[in-house]
């Protein structure tokens, strides 16, 4: 038995954070959950959409219809699964202000993210706190997993990319296939199995590609840099000190802008249903947030004070939008 | 002569004209990419790409995509 039972008691004590309830964080939590760990922190800034479901596996057409947030249905149906597992989903961008108290009180961080940006704040931010760290991505049939954090002598993700990501790499827009999501995540949730219940991580650098067939492990442990800006003696922590999460952001490969109000001018969202209701249309809004069409443009306003504005990447028209709704 | 090499575990016939580990990354669409690259147990440095691709090579290249 590759767990035992000091494995499972193990588990059972253990918290996972994963960061991003889409297609692997889905398929990770649902793992993670059935095997019975002991804790699950779920979170996500997106709400379900059609376009997510040959993937995201927690997710149903109901979600849809009720523009439910991702981290919202996660809680739910996880919970179905097994009650027995305390799971929290927060719905929040998770930025270099939050992140730390986020992640605080978990055995390991399950990276999730959709992006390069938020894997390497989370890189940033399991170095500084000390957290074992299962990277994962996918696109299309590939996807690429790489574990570390565990011995100091390994490198993190900052040491293996070397030079910072060219925007082609952060903002992949092709499909995905399910089973090369299902494929990376399993690895993923292996490698948190085995280090929850036995202490032990691979940091290898493994890739398979379901159309191709093509599989490959790289034993990357020559590749800690001594300067790492993450994860050396002297790190810096670059991606915790970075920008703010106010800032409005083109988010990648979405023809969408996420715009973001201070804590201290945020809309409470019923005032907000009241004050757009006779210039708006197809409005739907739950405890968590308000979507509607505005002008041709889908909106939704969620209650952490963020508004996604669709069908544009341009801040400028972004801000107008929201100036004539928000006033 | 043709070569032959293991690329990710499969045979890969080398096509006419690549040479070199960076002619590969061209070939493949990877040049853009950051990738790790690993030739016989051995990680290929970034500055060494000029490396050749022999015969019988066992090339392992692992790129980086943001998506998940």
């Amino acid at each position: 038995m590759p767990i035992g039972k000091n494995g499972q008691e193990r588990l059972g004590k253990s918290a996972v954070f994963i960061l991003g309830a889409g297609a692997l964080g889905s398929s990770g939590a649902e793992m993670l959950v059935r095997a019975g760990v002991g804790k699950v922190t779920i979170v996500d800034r997106d709400y379900v959409e059609w376009s997510n479901l040959h993937r995201q596996q927690l997710y149903t057409e109901q979600d849809v219809a009720e523009r439910l947030p991702k981290a919202i249905c996660a809680e739910r149906r996880l919970t179905a699964i097994n009650s027995d597992v305390r799971i929290c989903g927060i719905v929040t961008d998770v930025t270099a202000e939050n992140i730390q108290s986020l992640i605080a009180g978990h055995d390991v961080l399950l990276d999730a993210t959709d992006n390069m940006e938020t894997r390497l704040l989370a890189n940033d931010a399991a170095c500084k706190m000390g957290l074992p760290f299962f990277m994962g991505a996918c696109v299309g049939s590939y996807g690429l997993t790489f574990p570390f954090g565990v011995q100091t002598q390994q490198p993190c993700l900052h040491c293996l990319l070397e030079t910072l990501p060219a925007q082609t790499m952060t903002c992949d827009t092709a499909g995905i296939i399910s089973p090369a999501v299902v494929t990376t995540a399993a690895r993923q949730a292996a490698g948190v199995l085995k280090y929850l219940a036995t202490g032990e991580m691979e940091p290898k650098l493994e890739s398979a590609d379901m159309w191709t067939g093509e599989r490959s492990s790289i034993d990357v442990s020559g590749l800690k840099k001594s300067d790492c800006p993450s994860c050396s003696e002297h790190a810096s922590y670059p991606f915790l000190t970075l920008g703010s999460s106010i800032r409005p952001a083109v988010l990648c490969g979405r023809d969408t802008v996420q715009l973001s109000w201070p804590r201290n001018k945020r809309l409470e969202l019923p005032l907000f249903v009241q004050s757009v209701r006779k210039v708006v249309s197809n409005l739907v809004h739950n405890p968590y947030l308000v979507a509607c069409e505005y002008h041709g443009h889908r909106i939704v306003l969620f209650h952490d004070g963020r508004m996604l504005v669709h069908g544009t990447k341009s801040i400028t028209t972004a801000e107008k939008i929201a100036s004539e709704l928000v006033g | 002569m043709e070569k032959v090499i293991k690329l990710n575990g499969k045979k890969y016939e080398v096509p006419k004209g690549v040479g070199t580990v960076r002619q590969l990354l061209d070939h493949l669409d990877l040049s853009d990419r950051i990738a790790v690259i690993e030739k016989n147990q051995s990680i290929v440095p970034k500055g060494a790409y000029e490396e050749p691709v022999n015969d019988k090579d066992q090339i392992e290249i692992i790129h980086f995509v943001g998506g998940g």
